[in-house]
């Protein structure tokens, strides 16, 4: 391959890296109404009067919007393809407030400063209701979070309102309880992980105007703009006609920009009053008021032979949804069905989950969508069974790990065609030195170094739902244009993409010009989400550049007075079998204009009904002082199968990047709410993602298998790589400390008292 | 309130509220590369340079920058370029959000320290979050450019 | 966020001074703190117009003007020569290059805030303010008296022989610390004083005098490892812990032994004459 398979560069690289202006506040246009919400203060509360009076006198306040101003259909803002499997339940302003945070009041004026003194003028008077903070405390409590008649859920997902339950569900293949019972060792445990913020660079923010033609325009930060376009249509009661979404460069995304989010807002305010409007959301909104991953308690039964056979494993999921139900009843599903599947050696496996309500942020997609949090205990559950065991866990993997070919019964029933899982983790265990440092070593100064490992697996877009669609053009000087609604946040998809299209089209990157994402003119996608673009926009780029050949065929034959099973594609040109007559591609352009009954323009849509698995292994060196708890990591050896890697450059920053961020989420971001059910973690100053200096040294390696489904063999890469630093790392700590760590983040202090405890009660016991 | 600021070589005079941020000073003036990312002077995102070193621009009031010499990633376009190239020949630009202020920082460092050793480098660039890139591309750029300076490529200078 | 109704560069101290006796004016440090705030001031009186951005060293002092930034701070070569490093060590971990070029000592030690590393450090050391109105005091004496109107003018380390160290725990690298330790041995063999410091309790930093004969055993390297971590439990116990977002009152205590053995450790190492 000439094309694909290479490090290209990306194609918005270098206007990125002189900070050209184009993001959305550098874009939106100049006199923009400033958009902002009056947020309530109280987890749940009615309110039971709003007065505007005072803020309406404000100079250059231009209106604000109350419940009463607002449709009162309920529809979901999570960015999913219709029936959306997400409960109806929003409104764009309710009377029942149920997070601190929640909307009350839109306001919208010449500048920010009339738009916060506004703000601070408008008078609420709530009735605060009792709160569910403890999302254990959630089910069937006669608190209800929706009690609401017109709350509609759409899809048989097990949702009842009058339960708190956003979804419930129960899956098995074999009898696990019988299976569990014969085992000779069965290890149990419940591990918690918390609603970690994305913490996108840049924050949420929307443009809106009217355009010629009377349509509401969406300029907008976001990954899904066809879901945008359907979901603000039923917000805003109006028809899709009426609505056209488009988005510029994102700085960042990760699966927050998935739910709609901001967009509502500004939209509401340009319909009604069709001015130009925008809304940026402050770091502080974007930390409390957003959209981020569900809080999850995973309880894992992992039964096992004294030989290491792993026979039966029994998951159950309880996951908080928050105030509102987005991505509720499909990210519960990952941390089973995107867990279990690693083990191809079960007998038996039984996934049991239920989502609840709670009056705190309403949860959404964060990278890996609940198999994060799966992959975290379950690799943890077995890491513990090794330890049990007395069995090396590398070596019980192999053991028990899922194989190419294997049935996953756990995984919707799909076989793995292409899996390399058994060479990433031989990769990474020898990458890290795991016979050497497994499992700990005493350095002699009170600290001591360890080692962890975690295999993981992720999908590739989701199967039979997921729409991928490419235009390609070919212009008149022989260069093409290559449309998609996939959404680029940094990723680099325009550039892979532009990448396969120029591997088809046998042409370099550069001859590929890639419009991204307008629901005017491109065509259909689901969005960038469920690591979906490679592999189905993918396929849908390679059949549209193989269609778009054959109509070249067809016009250069009318150019060379021969038919099109004469002639062969050759990159610039169209030439004759026997070379003895050719036109450029160029020619062929021309000739497209003139006379012509041939649209040199194909569009393809894909959807696969397959999810084909990525796979990776994941190991880590720490460095652990027993004193203070504090974890210094020194090395992570991560070797990913997405199978064909398009390009080794986007994919090996993907790679570190999700490692950055599972490190994140293991050892410093710790999301802590007071017990009026305030975030306390608002801002970067208490929130605490990653720097350069808490990650350490990171080496990526690939281990490809090829999947035939995929273009160019290619799987998916974009979620899996969050996967395997909490349980490689909770691994290392136990190796370097005899404590299992099953909650997140694991702090200094946890580990430092928990030495210190255990070294109390070792003191008490004699013997 | 009157200020006269060097904003990239040009010298601007102009009538400013006293508490505006030099951060709405130079993106009101056309600097859109310098962006906000927090609230609380965390994230570097807003990087610039006063009188060559590096400061927050979110957190300077334009009012303080009066009579001195404000510079962003606008008037350092060719440093950017130079630089960047290696950044994009990592694919550790990413979503590109954290680039400007980073590059910012990174060219500050470059002129402060002309071999720094990778500690430095990081202990440096430890004001500049990125969520993307994981760090490691960011380094490995760097790494290759200062290669790149020694062996005689054009300075930053 | 922050409302300022009028910026003025003060052109003397004197008539910074007179501004700021108006409780809706304030005097412009770094800004770094102020800004997070909701205040709204009518007249912010900024001092980087009066020379107060240097480090003077005389024959018995450093004198560190309150508009020095951390960054000078950090990068001063004789400061840190004279301290061990101590004082690059408690800033280098503040944030970023960038927030240490604005931030100054002035705010830092006005501000008398409880996760202070610069509070800390400094009153490990022989230091004096200098206020505007109430003349010169020991740092010791200002870490406990309200803060009023008065102005910090400059920040006076007296050249006392010393041998100190700085360390914290801190949950993530740049984070605010969980705890910060400083001690030092001070002053000339036939009077010389040991001190330990701990801040970021969360509460403002306080100090605590080693004894006279502990510190000549320290001077002289006589403690064993299990003696020196008795003197640092014996130091860490009476210092009042509190619980916040980012650890336990218990996880504190326990650092502070940790830390204090590590400070005293140190010191001994360096140790012998001062």
């Amino acid at each position: 391959m000439r094309v694909v398979s290479q490090p290209v560069r990306k194609k918005d690289a270098m206007a990125l890296v002189t900070g050209k202006p184009v993001f959305m506040d550098d874009l939106a246009p100049k006199d923009c109404l400033i958009v902002k919400v009056l947020r309530s203060p109280h987890a749940n509360a009615n309110i039971l009067s709003v007065k505007t009076d005072v803020a309406l006198k404000v100079p250059g306040i231009e209106v604000i919007y109350t419940w009463e101003d607002v449709p009162q259909e309920r529809f979901t803002m999570a960015g999913q393809t219709y029936p959306e499997p997400s409960p109806q339940d929003r409104l764009i302003l309710d009377r029942h407030v149920r997070y601190v945070g929640d909307p009350v009041a839109i306001v919208a004026g010449e500048n920010e400063a009339c738009v916060d003194r506004a703000l601070r003028l408008i008078k609420v008077e709530y009735e605060v209701l009792p709160a569910i903070l403890d999302f254990h405390q959630a089910m069937d409590n006669p608190i209800l979070v929706h009690p609401e008649d017109n709350w509609v859920v759409l899809c048989p997902v097990g949702a009842d309102n009058q339960r708190n339950l956003c979804a419930s569900d129960e899956s098995h293949n074999g009898d696990v309880d019988a299976v569990l019972k014969d085992c000779d060792v069965v290890v149990e445990g419940t591990y918690h992980t918390k609603a970690n913020q994305q913490a996108m660079m840049e924050t949420f923010r929307t443009a809106c105007y009217m355009d010629a033609y009377g349509r509401l325009n969406i300029f907008s930060s976001t990954q899904i703009v066809f879901h945008v376009r359907r979901i603000l249509a039923k917000a805003l009661g109006i028809p899709k006609s009426k609505i056209r979404v488009m988005k510029p460069r994102i700085g960042g995304g990760f699966g927050a920009k998935q739910t709609v989010v901001a967009e509502v807002f500004p939209a509401f305010v340009t319909w009604k009053t069709g001015k130009p409007s925008k809304m940026i959301f402050t770091r502080e909104e974007s930390q409390v008021a957003s959209s981020p991953r569900h809080e999850m308690e995973v309880t894992v039964k992992v039964g096992a032979m004294k030989d290491g056979r792993i026979r039966a494993m029994d998951v159950y999921t309880l996951s908080n949804t928050g105030a509102y139900g987005e991505h509720g009843p499909t990210t519960v599903g990952l941390s089973g069905h995107k867990s279990i599947p690693l083990y191809g050696s079960l007998e038996a496996h039984r996934f049991a989950y239920d989502v609840v309500y709670t009056n705190v942020m309403s949860a959404g997609a964060y990278r890996g969508y609940g198999a994060t949090q799966g992959i975290f205990a379950v690799e943890s559950a077995v890491n513990e069974l090794a330890d049990r065991l007395g069995m090396d866990p590398v070596e019980l993997r192999e053991k028990n790990m899922v194989r190419e070919g294997q049935v996953m019964p756990a995984y919707y029933g799909e076989q793995t065609n292409s899996c390399a899982l058994d060479r990433c983790l031989e990769r990474a265990a020898s990458m890290i030195g795991w016979k050497d440092k497994h499992p700990c070593r005493d350095m002699g100064n009170g600290k001591v170094r360890s080692v962890g490992i975690a295999m993981a697996m992720q999908g590739s877009g989701i199967a039979a739902v997921d729409v991928g669609s490419a235009t390609i053009k070919l212009n008149e000087d022989g260069s093409y244009t290559l449309l998609i609604a996939a959404a680029d946040m940094g990723t680099g998809c325009d550039t892979i993409l532009a990448q396969m299209a120029a591997e088809c089209m046998e042409c370099s990157v550069e001859d590929i010009a890639v419009l991204g994402a307008d629901t005017d003119s491109s065509p259909y996608d689901s969005g960038s989400y469920a690591s979906s673009t490679t592999y189905v926009t993918g396929k849908a780029v390679e059949r549209a550049c193989a269609q778009l050949k054959e109509r070249i065929l067809e016009v250069a034959g009318e150019m060379l007075e021969t038919s099109a099973e004469r002639l062969v594609f050759a990159g610039d040109r169209v030439e004759t079998l026997d070379q003895s007559a050719s036109v450029s591609l160029a020619e062929v352009g021309f000739k497209s204009m003139v006379g012509n009954n041939h649209a040199l323009q194909v569009t393809e849509s894909n959807s696969s009904p397959l999810s084909p698995p990525p796979f990776m292994a994941g190991a880590v060196e720490i460095e652990l002082d027993k004193e203070t708890g504090h974890v210094e990591i020194l090395d992570y050896a991560a070797v990913v199968d997405c199978g064909t890697v398009v390009n080794p450059n986007l994919a090996r920053v993907q790679t570190e990047g999700g490692l950055a961020q599972g490190i994140g989420m293991t050892l410093y971001e710790d999301i802590q709410y007071d017990d009026k059910g305030r975030l306390r973690n608002n801002s970067f100053m208490q929130y605490k993602v990653p720097t350069r200096l808490d990650t350490g040294r990171m080496r990526v390696e690939f281990e490809s298998s090829y999947e035939e489904s995929g273009p160019f063999g290619a799987k998916s890469i974009g979620e899996i790589v969050i996967n395997t630093p909490a349980p490689a790392l909770a691994h290392a700590i136990f190796n370097a400390t005899g404590l299992w760590f099953k909650e997140l983040p694991i702090t200094s202090e946890k580990i430092a008292m928990g030495i210190l405890e255990r070294s109390k009660n070792a003191e008490k016991t004699p013997f | 309130m009157k200020v006269k600021i060097v904003l990239n070589g040009k010298t601007r005079e102009d009538e400013i509220n006293s508490d505006q941020l030099l951060i709405d000073y130079v993106r009101s003036h056309g600097c859109y590369s310098v962006k906000r990312g927090c609230e609380t002077s965390n994230c570097g995102l807003c990087t610039v340079f006063l009188d060559g070193k590096p400061i927050l621009s979110c957190s300077l009031l334009t009012a303080r920058a009066d009579g001195h010499r404000v510079e962003t990633l606008e008037g350092l376009q060719k440093e950017a370029e130079e630089f960047g190239a290696f950044v994009a020949d990592q694919g550790a630009e990413q979503c590109g959000f954290c680039n400007p202020g980073m590059i910012m920082n990174a060219i500050a460092l470059f002129r402060e320290n002309p071999d720094p050793s990778e500690e430095e480098i990081k202990e440096y660039l430890a004001g500049n979050l990125c969520r993307c890139s994981g760090y490691e591309g960011q380094l490995r750029a760097i790494k290759q450019f200062l290669e790149y300076r020694r062996r005689g490529g054009e300075s930053c200078e | 966020m922050l409302k300022i109704k009028e910026y003025v560069k003060a052109e003397s101290l004197e008539q910074a001074y007179e501004l700021n006796q108006k409780k809706s004016n304030c005097i412009l440090g770094g800004m770094l703190w102020l800004k997070m705030s909701d205040r709204t001031v009518q007249k912010a009186i900024d001092l980087s117009g009066l020379g107060l951005d240097t480090i003077e060293e005389t024959e018995d002092s450093f004198s560190i003007g309150c508009m020095v930034t951390l960054r000078q701070l950090e990068l001063h070569p004789r400061l840190n020569e004279w301290t061990n490093g101590a004082i690059r060590d408690c800033v280098k971990d503040i944030v970023g290059v960038q927030f240490r070029n604005l931030a100054t000592i002035g705010g830092s030690i006005f501000g008398r805030f409880g996760f202070s590393d610069v509070l800390t450090c400094f009153l490990a050391l022989d230091t004096y303010v200098e206020l505007y109105q109430s003349g010169v005091i020991p740092l010791e004496q200002f870490v406990g008296i309200k803060r009023d109107r008065d102005i910090l003018v400059r920040i006076i380390v007296k050249k006392t022989p010393v041998k100190c160290v700085y360390m914290t725990h801190r949950n993530a690298k740049t984070d605010f610390p969980v705890l910060a330790c400083a001690a030092a041995l001070s002053g000339q063999t036939d009077n010389c004083r040991g001190y330990v410091v701990a801040g970021a309790r969360p509460g403002r930093a306080i100090r605590i005098e080693i004894g006279t004969e502990e510190v000549m055993r320290l001077r002289k390297g006589a403690y064993t490892k299990e003696d020196l971590r008795s003197l640092a439990a014996g130091l860490a116990k009476d210092i009042l812990m509190d619980s916040n977002m980012r650890a336990s009152a218990e996880y504190r205590s326990h650092l502070a032994e940790v830390l204090l053995f590590r400070c005293l450790s140190t010191l001994q190492e360096r140790g012998g004459e001062v």
